[in-house]
């Protein structure tokens, strides 16, 4: 059940590029064909498959506070959690290094396919913000931590193959000059990020989430009621 | 301009407008559109984005000769997360709470397209204090962007700029508020961001029709 809930949040409700933004610079520039959109989005799934977990055994067994202690008890108190940005973005490069010499030996047609994207796939924000989030989400399981990865993906391949689809047929339309090309697929990804929005009360069965939003929600009111107490003491004091 | 020349200059003033890393080069769109609710965290955002571009581009063009063209991206990536990671503990020293609100936003400056596409395109072929200029100039641009949206987010999403309250208070109907206005919620939203830098690329491409695509 767990798993099932995590697939469908980072599919729909999490989802990578219209939640959070991630990978948008590629999800731009490569959105002109379905065909190289397919092939992008299919090698995003992979990599991040790959990484994250990696990375999930990482945060695991080297960076979190006191994880070092399967070395000897005399290690527990380090904490080299402020190096994760730079270990994560290694295993990320050298993974995607690996992945493009093992699937050029032996898948060629494969390389073909995903080859040009690779390289690219270093540089994508939603690899590194898959292994960021990971981290910050605090996943508890190996298991879900691809699970993670490879729903997420989905997510991304979803969002690149719906819009160069869209922009395909948009082509013939009439748009507005100045809109043409970046502008109006910025104002569509809105428009679709708006329409993702829907799924947000897909997994509200269990009451956990709608309770979550309500606390959110009644905490932020506080917050609020909170700063004019404040400043209604203030206008006090300088009264 | 006494200080700069003619040329150097033209390196900062050219990505404010006719050559914008968002909204003409389309780079490091990313960070860009996650943290602007609140025009602080704008602010903010665009500071580190400056230090780690300035101080990257700096480091990589003084390496350029000695970077084997192989493993540059590698280089470069190490280059980013150190200095990436100098911007994250400060920030968590100084300023815990904004550090907060960004979350993983700073740790993702490393994969900005912005950084890596000013390196690969700039610092590799020029020399440090051209590349530096390059590298304010560029964050210039990405910043300024970043504050136009993020000022209208905050003002029509919570009716606030930098947290002060400027329309007056909706809870007692003080301000535009007592004529019957409303804070517009769904300005916070993650896909107004998007709308909005769309709009802005829709202006300033009627303001310039050279930049008009096909």
């Amino acid at each position: 059940m767990e798993h099932i809930e995590l697939f469908f949040k980072s599919i729909f409700i999490d989802n990578m590029v219209f939640a959070t933004f991630l990978g948008m610079c590629s999800y731009l520039a490569v959105s002109k064909k379905v065909s190289t959109a397919v092939g992008l989005g299919a090698a995003v799934i992979f990599v991040l498959a790959v990484t994250v977990p990696l990375n999930w055994l990482l945060d695991q067994y080297i960076l979190q506070d006191g994880a070092l202690v399967w070395l000897g008890p005399e290690y527990a108190q380090y904490d080299l959690s402020f190096l994760s940005f730079i270990l994560f973005i290694a295993t990320i490069a050298t993974m995607v290094q690996l992945v493009e010499i093992v699937v050029e030996k032996f898948s060629p047609s494969l390389y073909n396919s995903l080859g040009i994207f690779l390289p690219l796939i270093a540089v994508n924000c939603a690899i590194l913000g898959g292994s960021l989030f990971m981290q910050s989400r605090e996943i508890e399981t190996l298991g879900l931590a691809l699970n993670y990865g490879i729903s997420s993906g989905i997510g991304w391949f979803l969002a690149i193959v719906a819009i160069a689809a869209i922009r395909e047929k948009i082509r013939y339309s009439n748009v507005p000059a100045p809109l043409r090309g970046l502008g109006i697929t910025f104002i569509i990804t809105g428009l679709m990020a708006i329409g993702f929005m829907s799924f947000g009360g897909m997994l509200t069965t269990d009451g956990k989430k709608e309770e979550s939003n309500i606390e959110a929600v009644s905490s932020k009111t506080e917050v609020l009621k909170q700063e004019k107490t404040e400043s209604t003491q203030i206008v006090d004091i300088q009264k | 301009m006494g200080l700069l020349s003619k040329k150097d200059a033209k390196l900062i003033m050219d990505p404010l407008l006719d050559d914008n890393p968002i909204t003409i080069q389309v780079l490091g769109i990313c960070s860009a559109l996650a943290i602007t609710a609140q025009l602080e965290a704008s602010i903010v955002m665009a500071v580190s984005v400056m230090f780690v571009l300035g101080m990257g581009n700096v480091v990589i063009s003084l390496m350029r000769n000695i970077i084997p063209s192989k493993i540059r991206i590698i280089v470069q990536l190490v280059v980013v997360a150190a200095l990436v990671i100098i911007v994250d503990l400060v920030l968590k020293a100084f300023a815990y709470e904004l550090s907060k609100t960004l979350s993983v936003f700073v740790g993702l400056i490393i994969t900005n397209c912005i950084i890596m596409g000013r390196f690969e395109a700039f610092a590799l072929a020029n020399g440090p204090w051209r590349s530096f200029l390059d590298g304010i100039g560029n964050s210039l641009g990405y910043g300024l962007i970043l504050i136009i949206v993020g000022f209208f987010r905050e003002l029509l999403g919570s009716g606030t700029l930098l947290g002060i309250p400027v329309l007056g208070d909706p809870i007692e109907k003080t301000g535009v508020y007592s004529i019957g206005y409303e804070n517009n919620g769904f300005m916070l939203l993650s896909p107004m961001a998007l709308i909005i830098v769309g709009l802005i690329i829709w202006v300033q491409r009627s303001r310039n029709k050279a930049l008009i695509e096909d």
